[in-house]
């Protein structure tokens, strides 16, 4: 307080400043432990998608030796950890590369379908009316489908491909995210400090996605996070119906889907690739859970 | 009351705290309170000096992390503390009841009056559902709830705020306790619905025996319904005594402080300017040394207040009862300093600013049900607001007074451009604006009109700092485009409104409700207006913290001669700060006039209504008793003469009932719209008497 009056200069360093705001307010996750392990268990697929090359033991698309049992040898050196696939492929440098599939298209996915749903939500909510109508009506069909049938028909009609992965998940949890934002903004509209705005003439879009939209954003991180984790559940789903991305590049679904007849025979090569999709998924739900415990104590 | 009555409740030595993660947090330190059968004991204090928490622990209620660290809580002889979470469960709601701030949040929603009713009987003596109902509508006549019957088979939502504060009364009183505990019970109420709830709590200790404990943070109110006042400051009290004694000569300086903070019907801007109390309350585990109070108190002397925690006091020569916590108290006369109060210059008028020109706004309302089809009726219209006509001018301070719903927001909404008016012109600066939308108003229109909100903690976006806030609106305004002018001139804002300066880097959940509210105000003045409208700008503050702003906004007026356009309900605060006075109702203007010809008659019936309803903290002044009955009726369906006709209690005939009242000129811009001949107003008493000095002089005699 004492050195408030010698306060003349401009601030300058604003956004290190927010950026390490940010950092402090993740710091703030060491207090809630489940938080701590959701945290934990995707930084760690995070980490192992980044150093790929590195860790991987195997070229992870060419056959080696088929139907190996996980931790037997190589016959040109090298151990295969977690065995090999009915082709030979190593399944451990397979779930390695597979990662950076996952976490490449399942954020990429979320991001568009939040871009999409905000869009519409706020649309929706703040400008109310027929808008409202319009949108909430679209919705509500888009949502009455059977979220499977709609992936099917969606990636049947224009192809199966990394991209075709991106629209088929926006197009189908878009409106789940616009119903969430419409609720928030419904009663985020009607506080001052938006009519303060108004009164001074702010554009609409200015009202909503600056005055609104970063109050929104407590309700709206959790359930990034949660829905993270059912992307990435949709992307094994597309890939286990031979819907996702096109082989031979390794896709822990389309891990699953290749060996499914050969589970009872040799569990190794179903059971690793779903071990590595649940503990992702495991990961993004208990960092939820654990953002929102914090936010609640606040 | 006689001496050897038996008290029901007294609270000896009790000190509570709750415990965080911040650690142990003393909310109430050294409390002692005896309530005698019949009593009402009222405490008072800002919010967060520990009142509410009081109450929570004689219903031994504290929470999970709050607790009882010593004292004892007798009630009739049995200890609360040493009792079982059993026994008190008989205890709570049939011996001690309680009842809470807002109505509508103490009542079941989905249950009817009845069963809610019939459950507190049912559940606390052995009787049968009928005995149980007779009781009921028994207890609604007696809280003068008109057609009970009918009453006992509706929803909570069917009935106004003011009938469901009164059940939830009733429902206290049912069991029939010994000690009833009232936590704020009219803050969420409307003016003249406040009145009525207040004469009936004021009623329950004659008609029932009751013992009360009133919780408010408002003086009037205390001066209208109790026996005995304790006033209470961050977790201690420090000052009690009857309301006789206490209030005409409070010796504590706290006590005194809060009694300059509030504006009295004799009070004037300019004669007697309101003299807040600087600083802060301080927050439980930052309190100072020796007497809490003083670091803000003006009679502080070093070495003597901020050494020892001391403890409550007789005073000297005056009622056995009246008590108090200030070594000083003695030396302090605080009647010589009413007398040297400063006085502030009288600010000439300018020209005329705005001018409101048969402005309507009707609100369409879609009936799309079959018998609306059927009946063709399928567009109804709100009358928000119908025929408003009158003018401010520079330097100005227009109120614009009524209760919820009679159509003050909805004038501002048309004003600011939120909404376009349906008929009429609002001139501002001789441009009609009631048919442009904000968005379509050229930056300098926007920027010489702007609005200070109502609510401290809406007003300021939570998720940007304070600076880039205020930096927003001068950027928006084309005052300054400059960066580093920008931030010069924000600097120079802050300092206007007495606002550090580094609270340019703080976030609005770092600032306290006042501060949240005076950068509110630097915000309004950063285009420099030259007409603000506040709408309830200081009603959700406390006392001491409304003073303060009150004050400020007044300053910056006088510098700036700003028209200010102030919204209220409170009329104490209206009398002190407004020049011009516009009384609505339902939309209508039923009286407007200077400030001296509101109060005094003529009176427009609803004003006299209002004005009596208005609670003075001043024991000398008297009013005249006008309790209004029933609701304020529905915009959609308003009377077909006179809209205030259902409740009048001045009503002449029919005519009231079909022919809507005429403009009746007593003055110049002093306006009467009522069919009551005006010859017959002027012979009305006044609502308010202050005494004179001779009659001053007179009572303290006699007394």
């Amino acid at each position: 307080m004492n050195t408030s009056t010698a306060i003349t200069k401009m601030p300058t360093a604003g956004y290190g400043a927010a950026l390490w705001r940010g950092l402090k307010s993740i710091g703030l996750l060491r207090e809630s432990w489940v938080g701590m392990v959701g945290a934990f268990l995707v930084l760690f697929w995070v980490l192992v998608a980044i150093f790929a090359p590195l860790l991987a033991p195997f070229d992870p698309n060419s056959s080696i030796q088929p139907f190996a049992k996980p931790m037997m040898a190589a016959a040109k050196g090298g151990t295969f950890w977690l065995g090999t696939d009915h082709i030979g492929r190593d399944i451990l440098s397979r779930i390695i590369w597979g990662s950076r599939t996952v976490l490449i298209y399942a954020p990429l996915a979320t991001l568009c379908a939040y871009t999409v749903g905000i869009l519409m939500g706020l649309a929706a909510g703040y400008r109310g009316g027929w808008v409202d109508d319009v949108l909430s009506r679209i919705a509500d069909i888009i949502l009455s489908f059977p979220v499977l049938v709609l992936y099917i028909i969606i990636i049947a009609t224009i192809g199966a491909s990394g991209l075709n992965i991106i629209i088929a998940i926006t197009f189908a949890s878009s409106p789940g995210i616009m119903r969430i934002v419409r609720g928030l903004v419904l009663d985020l509209r009607n506080r001052d400090y938006v009519a303060a705005a108004q009164t001074r003439g702010e554009s609409d879009w200015k009202v909503m996605l600056v005055e609104i939209l970063p109050n929104a954003r407590g309700p709206l991180i959790v359930d990034a996070c949660l829905r993270l984790g059912y992307v990435i559940i949709t992307i094994g789903v597309l890939g286990f119906l031979g819907l996702g991305l096109p082989p031979p590049d390794p896709d822990w679904g389309g891990m699953v889907n290749e060996t499914r007849q050969m589970a009872m025979a040799f569990p190794h090569m179903t059971l690793f690739p779903c071990i590595a999709i649940s503990s992702l998924i495991l990961g993004f739900n208990l960092l939820a859970d654990g953002l929102r415990e914090i936010s609640l104590r606040d | 009351m006689s001496d050897h009555q038996e008290p029901v409740l007294v609270c000896k030595d009790l000190c509570i705290s709750y415990y965080t993660r911040a650690g142990e947090i003393p909310a109430v330190v050294d409390f002692s309170l005896t309530v005698l059968p019949g009593e009402t004991i009222g405490i008072v204090g800002e919010s967060g000096c520990g009142k509410s928490t009081v109450a929570m622990a004689i219903m031994q209620y504290m929470g999970a992390n709050g607790g009882i660290k010593s004292g004892s809580i007798t009630f009739k002889d049995r200890d609360l503390n040493q009792m079982s979470e059993d026994e008190l469960r008989h205890i709570r709601g049939s011996e001690i009841a309680m009842i809470y701030q807002e109505p509508f949040a103490s009542l079941n929603p989905s249950l009817k009056i009845s069963t809610q009713l019939m459950e507190v009987p049912l559940a606390h003596e052995n009787i049968s559902r009928e005995e149980a109902r007779q009781r009921s509508v028994q207890m609604l006549a007696d809280v003068k709830l008109p057609d009970p019957e009918r009453l006992m088979n509706a929803y909570p939502h069917q009935l106004s705020g003011g009938q469901q504060q009164r059940v939830v009364i009733a429902m206290g009183l049912l069991s029939n306790p010994s000690l009833l505990l009232l936590d704020e019970p009219t803050t969420a109420l409307d003016v003249t619905v406040e009145a009525g709830i207040v004469k009936l709590v004021a009623d329950i200790s004659k008609k029932f025996g009751t013992s009360q404990i009133y919780i408010s943070h408002n003086l009037g109110l205390i001066l209208e319904t109790c026996d005995r006042v304790f006033v209470m400051y961050s977790g201690e009290v420090v000052e009690e005594g009857t309301i006789d004694s206490l209030f005409t000569w409070p010796r504590h300086p706290y006590t005194h402080g809060l009694f300059a903070c509030i504006p009295l019907p004799t009070a004037d801007k300019n004669a007697a300017p309101l003299k807040p109390i600087r600083g802060q309350l301080p927050l439980p585990f930052e309190r100072p040394q020796g007497c809490y109070y003083h670091p803000r108190c003006d009679h502080f002397k070093p070495g003597l207040c901020d050494v020892d925690h001391f403890k409550m006091e007789h005073v000297e020569k005056s009622a056995a009862d009246h008590r108090v916590r200030c070594l000083r108290y003695k030396e302090i006369d605080q009647r010589l300093e009413v007398a040297d109060g400063e006085v502030k210059e009288v600010l000439e008028l300018g020209k005329q600013v705005l001018e409101v020109d048969h402005m309507k706004k009707y609100y369409e309302v879609r009936d799309s049900s079959l018998r609306a089809l059927i009946s063709g009726k399928r567009i109804r219209y709100v009358k928000a607001n119908e025929e408003l006509n009158f003018t401010a001018r520079e330097g100005e301070t227009v109120a614009i007074v009524g209760e919820s719903g009679c159509g003050k927001s909805t004038f501002a909404k048309v004003l600011m451009g939120l909404e376009t008016g349906t008929d009429g012109a609002v001139r501002h600066l001789g441009n009609d604006l009631s048919e442009i939308a904000v968005r379509d108003r050229s930056p300098e229109q926007i920027g010489s009109l702007q609005m200070v909100f109502q609510n401290p903690f809406d007003t300021l976006n939570p998720s940007h700092s304070i600076g880039g806030q205020v930096s927003r609106v001068i950027k928006k305004f084309g005052v300054e485009t400059d960066k580093q002018k920008i931030f010069d001139r924000v600097m120079k804002l802050l300092d206007t409104v007495k606002l550090p300066r580094d609270f340019y880097f703080r976030k609005p959940r770092q600032l306290s409700g006042g501060q949240k509210q005076r950068v509110g105000i630097a915000r309004a003045f950063a285009g420099n207006p030259s007409m603000v409208i506040a709408d309830e700008p200081v009603s959700a503050l406390d006392v001491s913290v409304a003073a303060a702003v009150t004050e400020l906004l007044m300053d910056i007026q006088r510098k700036h001669r700003t028209t200010l356009l102030f919204i209220s309900h409170d009329l104490s605060v209206v009398r002190y700060l407004s020049d011009r006075i516009v009384v609505m109702y339902l939309g209508h203007i039923l009286e407007r006039g200077t400030t001296e010809q509101i109060f005094a008659p003529p009176y427009q019936p609803y004003t006299e209504a209002l004005l009596s309803a208005v609670p003075i903290a001043d024991p000398e002044v008297t009013k005249r008793e006008i309790v209004l009955e029933g609701n304020l009726p529905s915009a959609m369906n308003p009377p077909k003469g006179c809209p205030f006709c259902t409740r009048c209690h001045r009503r002449i005939g029919d005519i009231c009932d079909n022919e809507p009242p005429p403009d009746q000129v007593v003055a110049d811009r002093h306006v009467i719209k009522c069919h009551i001949p005006l010859e017959e107003l002027k012979k009305v008493e006044p609502v308010i008497h202050v005494p004179d000095e001779t009659e001053r002089l007179h009572a303290q005699q006699s007394r």
